[in-house]
């Protein structure tokens, strides 16, 4: 990165800090809704908690990147267990989150013929679907219990993180009926080494029927599903590794779109917890990229396998009733 | 060299709209949300009230801060903070609008399995839309 960018995204976060900060100063506080007696107020302004956010997903953006997760996987276990909105709010901000991180990133991956939109298309109509029935029923579902089963599954994904083994290039014997029949194969150039690598899927029903779980898993914690979708395009439906990276980046703007919408559409989407999240998050991300063509830290994944098991301890305990 | 080295025709399309989408998104969400933190347009729920609310289960916050669901958002569009609901429903509808922009161009390449599934993507996404899916509450 350019330290002529470097001083611009220095400068926009700063930008962006003073505007919240400024803006108590300018805000209006005269509206229609009624006004709630204060319980246990903190002594906090009421911007600081969105000036805090927007500095930690911040961190948060570049933090993903350099350990290789999506945002919406560190957003809602952290953000749940340490800040003091509720976590149905903080789902349908994680939602979103994931959502924009994946549409700022798919334009990139489908020109350059790294996501496929033939292998996508009939795994997100499966995964948005399910993704609908998720979000419902996380949203019927009491707060502790929600916790207790996110806490549950950021453990799981600390496990998959730290055992699943990743194939560059699965070896695919022969292509299964139902993905000849849809044609979902390719070619893409490997730029590290100059080849052109063919690939083909199989185990394509499995895979699918597996997408039916992880939909209903990123609807109901809106935690995005980079995590799983991965290891199935990769390990069981056999799709070279950065085949399977980028066709799931894409997959979570078709994914996170359905449920977005229920947390929409049933109130669990507030302005001052999203927009600080998704511009401190993009921003993140960009720093976070511009590091990565330089350095990779092998260390960062640790970092990130260590905050997630930290997070999903506190919203199991959290749930339990244990650490409130 | 093999076609499919080159993203398909239908692809192409699609990314090229999300990438419009997506930057008009986010540009508005920076807008909105600028006129929102500064009062620009008076907000249904007063800025330094909002602890108080975000704390609270959405069906407490819904009853509380007198707020229905669905689209009844869109009458509420000149108050501040529903303002933002403009952005954030435009990036939750770039991927409707590139799922409608590939279907003629699969139909077009007698691709017809895929230009109906698209359409079932279509039809799933805008049932999501619609505001008919109501949560069962706690």
């Amino acid at each position: 990165m350019s330290k002529k960018h470097l001083k611009f995204l220095f400068f926009a976060v700063i930008v962006f800090a003073v505007f919240l900060v400024s803006s108590s100063v300018f805000a209006s506080s005269d509206a229609a809704a009624p006004v709630l007696p204060v319980e246990g107020g903190s002594s906090m302004p009421w911007w600081a908690w969105p000036f805090i956010l927007f500095i930690v997903t911040f961190l948060m953006g570049i933090v993903a990147v350099l350990g290789g997760v999506g945002g919406g996987v560190l957003f809602v276990p952290i953000i749940g267990g340490f800040f003091p909105f509720h976590i149905d709010f903080v789902r349908g901000a994680g939602l979103l989150v994931a959502l924009a991180g994946a549409l700022a990133a798919g334009p990139g991956l489908l020109k350059k013929g790294m996501a496929d939109l033939r292998l996508a298309i009939p795994v997100a109509v499966i995964a948005s679907s399910c993704a609908i029935v998720g979000a419902m029923i996380g949203l019927a579902l009491p707060a502790n219990i929600v916790n207790i089963a996110l806490g549950g599954t950021i453990l799981g994904i600390v496990l998959i993180m730290a055992i699943a083994k990743k194939s560059e290039y699965p070896e695919v014997k022969q292509a299964d009926n139902l993905s000849t029949a849809l044609r979902i194969s390719g070619i893409y150039h490997e730029v590290s080494t100059g080849q052109d690598i063919n690939w083909k899927i199989h185990r394509t029903p499995q895979g699918l029927a597996t997408f039916i779980i992880i939909g209903v898993m990123a609807g109901m914690f809106g935690l995005g599903a980079g995590w799983a979708n991965v290891p199935v395009l990769n390990l069981m439906m056999g799709a070279p590794l950065k085949v399977s990276v980028a066709t799931s980046k894409f997959l979570l703007s078709i994914t996170d779109t359905s449920a977005a919408w229920i947390y929409v559409n049933n109130g669990a989407v507030l302005p001052m917890m999203v927009a600080p999240s998704i511009i401190g998050i993009m921003l993140g991300s960009i720093v976070g990229v511009r590091i990565l063509a330089k350095t990779k830290p092998a260390a960062i994944r640790y970092i990130v396998i260590f905050m997630l098991l930290f997070a999903g301890t506190r919203a199991l305990l959290k749930g339990l009733g244990i650490w409130n | 060299m093999s076609n499919k080295l080159q993203a398909t025709e239908e692809q192409l399309a699609y990314a090229k709209l999300l990438d419009l989408g997506m930057k008009v998104g986010l540009l508005m969400l920076v807008v909105t949300f600028f006129i929102y933190v500064f009062g620009i347009f008076t907000p249904h729920i007063p800025v330094n009230e909002l602890p108080n609310y975000w704390k609270l289960p959405v069906k407490e916050y819904l009853k509380a801060a007198d707020i229905h669901t669905g689209w009844s958002w869109v009458s509420k569009v000149g108050e501040g903070d529903f303002l933002n609901f403009i952005p954030i429903v435009f990036l939750a509808g770039v991927t409707i609008l590139c799922y409608i922009r590939i279907i003629p161009i699969l139909f077009r390449k007698k691709d017809t399995i895929y230009a109906f599934i698209a359409i079932i993507e279509v039809l799933v996404l805008v049932l999501a839309a619609s505001g008919v899916l109501k949560s069962g509450g706690h």
